[in-house]
């Protein structure tokens, strides 16, 4: 198990560091323990931190030692190991360790973690014992991991926090109220696109995430229904008179999804059901996947000519693809410009185009455009004579945007909330639903 | 809440300011003042010295100043053993306090003091709270078990929290089981044979339940565990697995991944013409992709993960080869692997879109990866037979590039097309000679050369570009010079007439002024070969290679069957057993996949081919630099090997095979050499140089020389030492004790003889040995069952086993023993050799020997003389064996044999060795390599033992 878990800042000064186990240090030889962790604190240090090469691996084996690092802004995150260690569950962890000190004291930088640091070592106290991930989750952290003390608990107090740190419902708490039972629901999407320079589709895929804020009285029990094609085509068989062609077309078909801990699986594994006791605030309660019938919302069409060994000319057309009541907003383009262009002009129809030097590329920004209409930016490169033999490799040409529906299609069918021992019903609860798509990954090669 | 000022402080006196601080009355003050020193000890200051002033802040209801103290003890009991003793009593009081998070926090803090004085004051409140009625103190109680195992294992057993760790896996709060199955399986993981987890149904379906309860991280701690379990049959291998498949759908990677393994291992069992074996195939393919949307670092683990699992079930994921291209932003590690599984997964399907991309990649920037991708476009190349002519013009439009690395790297992996497809693209010769100035690389250069060589008689300048390289000669890698005597003596069995002088030159400068042997050897059996009988020689330089396997750098089967079983875990990421990178006895146990169900022979369907292919024929998969002794010498004989033949067939070695002068010198000269005579006076005798073994019948010593370690005798009679006085009657008021150590079958027993010289009969004899270095203990009472009358010697065997406590003695095979009987208590101490420790089976796998000797550091070799050791190598290797020393391989190089041997101790240490005997010299020398350096010495003297007796 993890043997060890350090936090550097970017010079490689420790910040945090918590040792679980003697072996990571160097075996029992020396007496001196605080002497021994500086050597695989060091190796950390000396090997990746200060590695002039970029990140080869995130995870490293120095001296029989393995380091496993994630990196967030500045801040270095390492866990250390002697033994074969369950290494998805080490980043997980570590990824999840990231989230209870972001929901705790914000973003994760230095002079935060400088500031909690006493809370920092109390968490992982809680969080991680001799190198066993234990209950993660905030929302129960928070009910006695507070930097206040807990001198004022009852005794009922106490055993409820305990019941909920190990219990079965170990993400909310009893006794929630509230005066108004409300519910928001987010679909967020992120279209992801590869498309070869004739528009070509090479691999084109949809991630989403239904992330929910419940602020609801009791421990409610859910039911979450979409327009998955497996459901709703088993429905269909059993009303029979439903037209075929129609439900075919608004269902979709999910490759494969993944729930919070709140979800009971092997429901879902048996009738496709989703249901849940759900956190209380926000949460993700589900991610999936989806390749088939994407709607992309905006197709490039790239033109890059050389003229000469000095100039380029490029020519970038996009066109939007969805309803033209709709608005896209937040559209960026950008197209990458070689390493040896000493000047560019450029000309668009529609929103503001600069060259940054910095970034090596042509930066496109347009605030809104409506479905089904088009723009074009065209740009002159000149570039410095070389004699770099290698030629230009042409990263591809990414855009940025949001539309306001889900690009796999997908719907929320309905959200029902059962909370028997309290008397409001489905219909006391209020609901929202939001759609959003964003660009994932969205390339265009040139 | 400006905490950061703690770590500012750096001034001197600070140490005497913090006492005073810490003394201070005022509450504030003294928490202000554990803050300061816990800052200082996260950035590495020694504050061990406030030790006494910070333990006497403990006592204290500020839980957040508590746990600030406990923090402290943590890091610095072990440095002041004595005064932690002094925190005891506070922990003993808050293991008994009404709040179950107090209770916790200190059963918690105290496993974590690693001192072994506190360990006998933890074991009461342990108990306590192992059945505490609050579920967060059991869970928290359960860790604990494992922590004070790990400080000492003896008192855990004696205590009984095993068994109490048992029962907690029929807690009714999910979280204690998970928590008690994780225990238990580190605590098993040192025990490999104790079968502490006793998987049987009825436990695994405890497990099964708290599965769907429990935390995240608990699923993961008991799908680990499930996947240790070996099911009875496939029935019921299936219902655990459809008890398993819901969690494919968890939000935690980790979760999946542990998922994954039970079901790849149960799989196995499956009759492969159940339905549900196909459903359960086409159920994994989906969680693994969604894999590759997480963080990098997860992907990246996901991604060797799936290297395995596409090499030992292809059919999973054979449609899914688009979510493997590479992303611009995708970090180089990601990159890099998905490349690896696109190749896999490359089939004729799908080889186009392949080809595609890979021509896109050769462009970018980073030149580890653009290096792979072009390699990759050759490994296609050789793959899908349909596709090679696009993959050769993808190469060629490279080469076009100019671009130094790409070119170097297409000419690589174009000469092993050319292997794969002869006669096909020699067109392309022409374009890659006019890159002959741009390589610079060891690699490229001998490919190139070999392309020259093997096409000589297509080139027309070929001798004017193999005599370019010629001039540099002594300044080539010794892989380039090997390559260019090759070709040059291919070109000259071409063309003799115009390149005598070439060949000449070349066998000159190999045999005579250079130092590395295996140039000189190879020079030299050209040299004979040449000027023996041409026709021969002819028949052997230019004999028709053998075919170049498909699939290159697979894992080895055995070992890619253990690595499914560690999916997920660091070995999966790293592709190597987890015996390679942990110490000690963790991890040592391997693993191995269950049996397929029903019938004894596995039957694949014809889809999964592939993958009965590799298992069935380990040979040709093998990667070619896993032969043992070549690398381990460094002979660097062959050319590239990207996906080259192993080592035998290539032409150096091909010689082993034939008699080379046999017949020889009287077969006619062909007469399609028409240079014949010219070469008489070329070659007419090998120069003096030659060493004299040359001249002694050389088909012996090349047969030597070639005998790869190939047959090793049988074992001859196990060695055992004689008696010896162990304690002699003057001692031990009129018992003597003169005894010896055996081990036969696996089972090691101490032979005594007592003899009673006293004068009144000895009854109730017990024996009892002290805490050693591999924990031998007896595994049974002494039988001595007749009383001892004086004058009598009674014979008695003790079995012993290794499991008993562990102690380091001094020097490591001491063994300290107490014998009582009716009179006293004598004690006495022995040393036993320490080949009662080898095991029998020592025998490392060769892959496994050449792995393990590169891989430990060089400072744990150590290296001995045997003097006056008159045995030749082969009754040196059959003693050795008689007791578990094993010989892996054997080499001759000029006149001395190389033994390479490995032994492995009960407690799983390996020791491996290479003896070395020189014919006619009585003293050996004996390097020894072990990851303990401390057994080397008992070693040798064992060795030295066996060998003179």
């Amino acid at each position: 198990m993890i043997g060890g878990l350090f936090i550097y800042n970017h010079k490689g000064e420790v910040l945090i560091s918590r040792v679980y186990r003697d072996d990571i240090g160097y075996v029992s030889m020396e007496q001196s323990f605080g002497w021994k962790m500086r050597n695989a604190v060091d190796a950390f240090r000396v090997n990746v931190i200060h590695a002039r090469q970029q990140v080869r691996s995130p995870v490293t084996n120095i001296a029989r030692t393995s380091f496993f690092h994630v990196k967030r802004s500045n801040i270095w995150l390492a866990a250390v190991t002697k033994q074969n260690v369950n290494a998805a569950m080490v980043f997980e962890f570590l990824y999840k360790m990231c989230d209870v000190m972001t929901a705790y004291f914000g973003k994760i930088s230095e002079e935060n973690i400088k500031n909690n640091f006493v809370l920092i070592y109390e968490l992982l106290d809680e969080i991680l014992d001799f190198g066993y991930p234990q209950n993660s989750e905030t929302g129960a952290l928070k009910t006695f991991i507070t930097q206040q003390g807990i001198k004022g608990q009852t005794k009922e107090e106490q055993s409820q926090i305990t019941s909920q740190v190990t219990g079965q419902i170990g993400w909310r708490r009893e006794g929630i109220k509230y005066r108004r039972n409300e519910l928001f629901l987010d679909v967020l999407e992120s279209v992801n696109l590869l498309m070869s320079p004739q528009g070509q589709v090479l691999s084109a895929h949809v991630s989403g995430r239904v992330v929910m804020k419940s602020y609801l009285s009791g421990m409610p029990e859910c039911k979450f229904g979409m327009n998955d094609k497996i459901v709703i085509d088993k429905q269909g068989k059993g009303a029979a008179s439903d037209d075929a062609g129609k439900s075919g077309k608004q269902s979709i078909a999910i490759d494969d999804c993944t729930f919070h801990q709140c979800v009971r699986l092997s429901k879902f594994d048996s009738e496709r059901s989703i249901s849940f006791i759900p956190p209380d605030g926000e949460y993700e309660l589900m991610r999936y996947r989806t390749t088939k019938d994407i709607i992309l919302p905006f197709r490039v069409i790239p033109l890059v000519r050389e003229v000469g060994r000095t100039k380029l000319e490029v020519k970038v057309v996009i066109k939007s693809n969805f309803k033209p009541s709709l608005l896209a907003q937040k559209i960026e383009v950008r197209i990458p410009t070689p390493l040896n262009t000493s000047g560019v002009q450029v000309i668009c129809m529609k929103g503001k185009a600069k060259y940054k030097a910095s970034e090596n590329a042509i930066v496109w920004k347009i605030k809104r455009m409506a479905g089904m209409k088009e723009s074009q930016i065209s740009a002159e490169i000149e570039l410095l004579p070389t004699n770099d033999k290698k030629k230009w490799a042409r990263p591809p040409i990414s855009m940025n945007f949001e539309v306001p529906f889900a690009p796999s299609g997908l719907k929320v069918r309905y959200l029902k909330v059962f909370e028997s021992k309290l008397n409001y019903s489905d219909h006391d609860v209020i609901k929202w639903v939001r759609y959003i798509g964003r660009s994932g990954i969205y390339e265009t090669r040139c | 809440m400006t905490d950061s000022k703690y770590f500012t402080t750096t001034k001197k006196g600070e140490i005497f300011e913090l006492k005073a601080e810490l003394n201070s009355d005022k509450k504030e003050k003294k928490k202000e003042a554990v803050k300061k020193v816990i800052a200082s000890m996260t950035v590495g200051k020694d504050v061990s010295a406030l030790f006494p002033d910070v333990v006497n802040c403990m006592q204290t209801d500020n839980l957040e100043l508590k746990k600030l103290v406990y923090l402290y003890l943590m890091n610095y009991a072990k440095s002041q053993p004595d005064m932690a003793i002094m925190a005891v009593n506070t922990f003993v009081k808050d293991c008994e306090d009404p709040n179950p998070l107090i209770r916790a926090l200190a059963v918690r803090t105290m496993g974590c003091i690693r001192v072994d004085k506190i360990t006998e004051y933890l074991c009461e409140p342990l108990r306590k709270c192992l059945k505490d009625e609050d579920p967060y103190v059991r869970k928290t109680a359960a860790v604990c078990v494992a922590k004070l195992h790990d400080i000492n294992a003896q008192l855990v057993e004696d205590q009984g929290f095993l068994d109490t760790l048992k029962d907690l896996i029929s807690d009714s709060n999910p979280m204690v089981v998970a928590n008690a199955v994780a225990a238990l399986s580190e605590i098993a993981e040192s025990h490999p044979n104790s079968n502490l987890l006793d998987l049987n149904p009825q436990t695994i379906n405890k497990l099964l339940t708290a599965l769907n309860e429990c935390t995240e991280w608990g699923q993961i701690f008991i799908l680990d565990c499930l996947a240790n379990y070996t099911p009875r049959d496939d029935r019921e291998s299936q219902s655990i697995c459809e008890r398993v498949t819901p969690r494919l759908s968890h939000a935690n990677s980790a979760v999946v991944l542990s998922a994954v393994k039970v079901l790849m291992k149960f799989m196995e069992m499956l009759p492969k013409d159940l339905d549900y074996y196909g459903t359960l195939l086409k159920k994994l393919a989906p969680p693994l992709v969604t894999l590759l949307s997480a963080e990098p670092e997860l992907q990246y683990v996901a991604l060797r993960n799936i290297n395995l699992i596409v090499q030992r079930r292809p059919e999973i994921l054979k449609h899914e080869m688009k979510v493997f291209f590479v992303k611009y932003n995708d970090p180089i590690y990601v990159k890099l692997e998905k490349l690896d599984i696109m190749i896999r997964l490359a089939s004729q399907a799908n080889i186009a879109q392949v080809l595609a991309e890979l021509k896109e990649y050769a462009t970018e920037v980073d030149v580890d990866f653009v290096r792979k991708a072009v390699r990759a476009i050759g490994r296609c190349a050789i793959k899908v037979e349909q596709s090679a002519e696009r993959c050769v013009s993808t190469l060629l439009d490279l080469i076009q590039t100019k671009v130094n690395y790409v070119v170097q790297e297409a000419i690589v992996v174009i000469k092993d097309i050319f292997r794969k497809y002869p006669n096909k693209y020699e067109s392309v010769i022409a374009t890659l000679c006019e890159n002959l100035d741009s390589l610079d690389e060891p690699e490229a250069r001998a490919a190139m050369i070999w392309i020259v060589g093997e096409y000589a008689e297509r080139i027309d300048n070929a001798d004017e570009l193999l005599e370019s390289f010629l001039e540099g000669f002594h300044d080539e890698s010794t892989q380039v010079q090997l390559q260019l005597l090759t070709a040059i003596v291919k070109l000259f069995l071409k063309k003799p007439t115009e390149t005598q002088e070439l060949v000449q030159q070349v066998l000159s400068l190999a045999t005579q002024d250079s130092d590395n042997p295996d140039l000189r050897d190879r020079g030299y059996i050209y040299w004979r070969l040449l000027s023996t009988d041409p026709v021969a020689a002819k028949e052997v330089v230019l004999a028709e290679k053998p075919l170049i396997s498909e699939e290159t750098d697979l894992i080895e089967p055995t070992l890619l069957e253990e690595l499914i079983c560690h999916i997920g875990t660091l070995a999966s990421v790293y592709h190597k057993p987890p015996s390679a990178f942990v110490e000690g006895s963790r991890g040592v146990q391997h693993k191995r996949l269950p049996g397929s169900a029903g019938s004894g022979e596995s039957v694949e369907s014809p889809d999964t081919g592939s993958a009965a292919g590799v298992s069935e024929a380990p040979p040709a998969v093998i990667p070619s630099q896993g032969d043992l002794l070549e690398d381990l010498l460094n002979l660097d004989l062959t050319p590239p090997t990207t996906t080259g033949p192993p080592p035998p067939a290539s032409s150096g070695m091909q010689m082993g095979a034939m008699d080379l002068l046999g017949g020889g010198l009287d077969s006619l000269l062909g007469g399609d050499l028409g240079g014949g005579p010219a070469m008489g006076t070329g070659f007419g005798a090998p120069p003096a140089a030659m060493p004299a073994s040359f001249n002694v019948p050389v088909s012996g010593g090349l047969d030597d020389l070639f005998d790869l370690g190939g047959g090793v005798g049988m074992p001859m009679g196990v060695f055992n030492p004689p008696k010896t006085v162990w304690l002699p009657a003057m001692k031990a008021k009129g018992l003597e004790i003169s005894g010896t150590f055996v081990r036969r079958a696996g089972v090691i027993q101490m032979e005594m003889t007592l003899t009673n010289k006293a004068m009144s009969v000895m009854t109730d004899f017990a024996i009892q040995f002290n805490r050693n270095s591999f924990g031998l203990a007896p595994a049974g009472p002494l039988q001595v069952l007749t009383p001892l009358s004086p004058n009598q010697s009674i014979e008695a065997a003790l079995p012993l086993s290794t499991v008993g406590p562990v102690m380091k003695m001094e020097p490591l095979n001491n063994l300290q023993v107490a014998v009582k009987n009716n009179i006293d208590v004598f004690y006495f101490s022995c040393q036993y050799p320490i080949s009662m420790l080898f095991a029998e089976d020592g025998k490392m796998e060769r892959q496994v020997f050449l792995a393990t000797w590169k891989d430990i550091p060089n400072d744990n070799e150590s290296q001995f003389q045997i003097k006056d050791c008159h045995l030749n190598s082969d009754a040196a290797s059959n003693k050795l064996q008689g007791s578990n020393i094993f010989t892996i391989a054997k080499r001759t190089v000029e006149g001395q044999d190389m033994l390479y041997q490995s032994m492995k101790l009960t407690n799983g240490i390996w020791v491996l060795a290479e003896l070395r005997v020189q014919a006619g010299n009585p003293n050996y020398t004996i390097s020894l390599k072990c990851r303990a350096p401390e057994v080397s010495q008992c070693v040798f003297q064992n060795y030295e033992m066996v060998l003179k007796n």
